[in-house]
């Protein structure tokens, strides 16, 4: 019924679409200019509206940048800050432990120098020395004794006197140069304490100087990161980067042991809690398994929050000294005891699983055969249980470092997203533009009959124009040179 | 901490949706009569996979089939496993004990088959249970053989329950006329069907796990 309305001549369809196309294309054309620009404003409108969305995606992506940036900031001044303070307190611990020394080694180095000066005073305090009285013998000796026979005997006697007198200035002289090598024989030893002990000042003051060069490169990190550089923004995401992959490969291996711990104690468990009890679809034994393991993992994480290892509790870490210690002794044995429970449960399961295989023998009609070396499994079953909560309470360390990384990742991944999206947004809008263009030049096509039978007329018309405005023109000019002649 | 609560309420109700694996109850109802008996030994064997396969708080009873089979008294041994898995151990090895038992002291059949008898008080010992999955399994050749002024011939009500005829030996006359046979699973089909159960045979007793698969 409907399509009896668009016949115009019935019974002549090919007449009828004719007739139809001739209507559609004149309406069109008559519409020409309001539908361009009904076309271009679309176009236009669309394209600025996907130009402003890709703007505030930009503006997004900035803001969210920025963010990151203060983020990875943050996190890079905490960790370098940390870095720091650790050197100080080496520094701290080498000076108490080294220099601490310091004045009962000074004073050490002070009496041996006090010892040396006596030793040495006391070796330079010798008699006179001998070759004056050598001058004094040999002139009484060369005196000739063709005289008096008592002056010749004087002078033997003053001879033998000098001479006496002589050797004894010889032995003493002999005995003191004895006496001061000595001395400076005993001085040895006390030098050779000194520059031991001198020694020992330089390497620790070259120990300090190492420190201190560490330190400086630190601070000159932790001033780079501060003043917001590009080189230490680029490294501060690159190993963020770096930690969130090692410490999600990390965690993959944690939730392995996991699964490895609850295998252990969730059949065992079933033999305390029962094994028919459900709650949702989960056996209530396997709720109790779980359970364990996660408060294994808390434990870990109040352990180890409490050695100041991690820092995901700012409330753990402020606390006083003596609750802190107190702390990690009760995480520590909550945690010790909750291993033993697990090496009786793994125990137990190994019993239950014996049981079990000796009935299905049984059931079987085999007879129970006693497996050799049965006593290994069983160990190492026990072992397990015992090691794994203790090895799932240092998961703690790489969950903190994933935490922290991850934001950094999740930061850039809608960095990129929303880049993609702004330049899909500018793309879409300069598509649609252009799409819309062409929708203008088809409209055209459409009416391309009508539009050239407008441009020839509209030719014809202005060549007429143009002929007659010519013929005026050459009729002035002609009246202008006949008025001149 | 209010994302925490939705995680947990997502969580709980995913729990909820999912199916919670249900308890089973199998009634073993032994065809005590006539030759029947010598098929007593692949019984056991039956009862050895069953044993083998329930586990904490299924439910499991064994009764003959005689002349009149509609008395407590005709229940073999019947337990419930403990939900301790040490304690279901020593349950199934006692069961089984009782099993052999019988098995030993059986020496000559009875005189009629009343099948139907069996199957109604099958039928109320699994209500009672109140398991998810209910079996009965008829191991027997389906000859009823009623003593006189028995009444059997009505309607019994098996919704929901599984009747799996296992063992279902060929008679002299069958090998006659095969027709027989066919006669007899179709009527007893008829019946379990009519009644609300679920029909089944399994005349390959290897094929058992097929029936009741371990958890």
């Amino acid at each position: 019924m409907s399509s009896d309305l668009f016949v115009i001549w019935p019974g002549e369809p090919a007449v009828n679409l004719a007739l139809w196309l001739v209507i559609i294309v004149v309406m069109m054309y008559l519409g020409r200019d309001a539908s361009h620009q009904l076309l271009n404003q679309t176009g236009r409108s669309i394209y600025r509206t996907m130009r402003i969305a890709a703007f505030s995606l930009r503006a997004w992506q900035q803001t969210l940048r920025t963010r990151n940036q203060a983020i990875l900031q943050s996190a890079g001044e905490a960790q370098v800050r940390r870095v720091i303070e650790r050197e100080f307190v080496r520094v701290n611990d080498t000076i108490a432990r080294d220099l601490g020394h310091y004045p009962t080694l000074h004073r050490q180095v002070s009496d041996t120098v006090s010892r040396l000066e006596d030793d040495y005073n006391r070796a330079i305090d010798t008699p006179p020395s001998p070759p004056a009285w050598l001058e004094v013998v040999n002139t009484v000796a060369s005196i000739p004794r063709n005289g008096d026979p008592a002056a010749v005997k004087i002078l033997d006697r003053i001879q033998q006197t000098l001479e006496g007198a002589h050797r004894e200035t010889m032995d003493a002289y002999i005995k003191a140069s004895r006496q001061s090598h000595k001395l400076l024989g005993s001085m040895q030893p006390l030098w050779r304490q000194v520059g031991a002990d001198l020694q020992k000042v330089k390497h620790d003051v070259e120990s300090l100087e190492e420190r201190a060069a560490v330190i400086d490169e630190h601070m000159t990190e932790y001033q780079a990161i501060r003043n917001s550089s590009e080189a230490a923004m680029s490294k501060l995401t690159s190993s963020s980067l770096t930690q969130f992959f090692i410490s999600g490969l990390v965690l993959v291996i944690a939730v392995m042991g996991g699964l490895i711990n609850f295998q252990l104690i969730a059949m065992p468990m079933s033999e305390m809690v029962g094994g028919t009890s459900y709650i949702g679809a989960m056996k209530t034994s396997d709720i109790a398994a779980l359970v364990i393991i996660l408060v294994e993992i808390a434990m870990g994480l109040f352990l180890l929050e409490s050695l100041r290892i991690t820092h995901l509790f700012p409330i753990i870490g402020s606390m006083d000294d003596r609750v802190r210690r107190r702390m990690i002794w009760v995480t520590l044995t909550i945690l010790t005891i909750l291993a033993t429970v697990e090496a009786s449960l793994a125990y137990m399961r190994d019993l239950l699983a014996l049981d079990r295989e000796a009935l299905t023998q049984t059931l079987a009609g085999a007879s129970v055969v006693e497996a050799n070396f049965r006593w290994i499994p069983s160990l190492g079953q026990m072992i397990m249980g015992f090691i794994l909560p203790f090895a799932l309470a240092f998961v703690a360390i790489p969950l903190e470092s994933f935490i922290h990384s991850v934001r950094t990742v999740v930061g850039l991944f809608a960095q990129g997203v929303l880049t993609l999206l702004a330049l899909l947004a500018r793309l879409l809008g300069a598509l649609v533009q252009h799409a819309f263009r062409i929708l203008v030049h088809a409209y055209d096509l459409v009416i391309m009959v009508p539009l050239s039978i407008e441009r020839l007329v509209t030719r014809s018309a202005r060549s007429k124009v143009q002929t007659s405005s010519s013929g005026a023109n050459t009729e002035v000019l002609w009246q202008k040179e006949e008025s001149q002649s | 901490m209010n994302k925490l609560i939705t995680l947990g309420l997502v969580l709980a109700l995913t729990a909820c949706t999912q199916k919670v694996p249900q308890q089973r109850a199998v009634y073993l109802l032994l065809d005590t009569s006539g030759t029947y008996t010598e098929e007593l030994t692949k019984a056991q064997n039956i009862l050895n996979y069953l044993l083998a396969t329930l586990d904490s708080g299924d439910s499991v009873a064994v009764a003959r089939i005689d002349s009149g089979s509609f008395s407590e008294k005709d229940i073999i041994a019947k337990v419930t496993l403990d939900e301790r898995p040490s304690q279901a151990n020593q349950q199934k090895r006692a069961f089984k004990q009782r099993m052999d038992d019988y098995v030993k002291s059986v020496t000559r059949g009875s005189r009629n088959t009343d099948i139907t008898g069996g199957l109604i008080q099958a039928s109320e010992y699994l209500a009672e249970t109140g398991a998810g999955e209910q079996y009965v399994l008829i191991f027997s050749d389906l000859e009823e053989d009623l003593a006189k002024g028995h009444i059997r011939d009505f309607p019994i009500t098996l919704a929901g329950i599984n009747v799996v005829a296992l063992n279902v030996t060929k008679l002299r006359s069958d090998n006659i006329d095969p027709r027989d046979y066919l006669k007899r699973l179709a009527r007893w089909q008829e019946r379990v069907v009519t009644g609300g159960g679920h029909w089944q045979v399994v005349n390959d007793l290897e094929r058992l796990d097929q029936l009741i698969a371990s958890r």
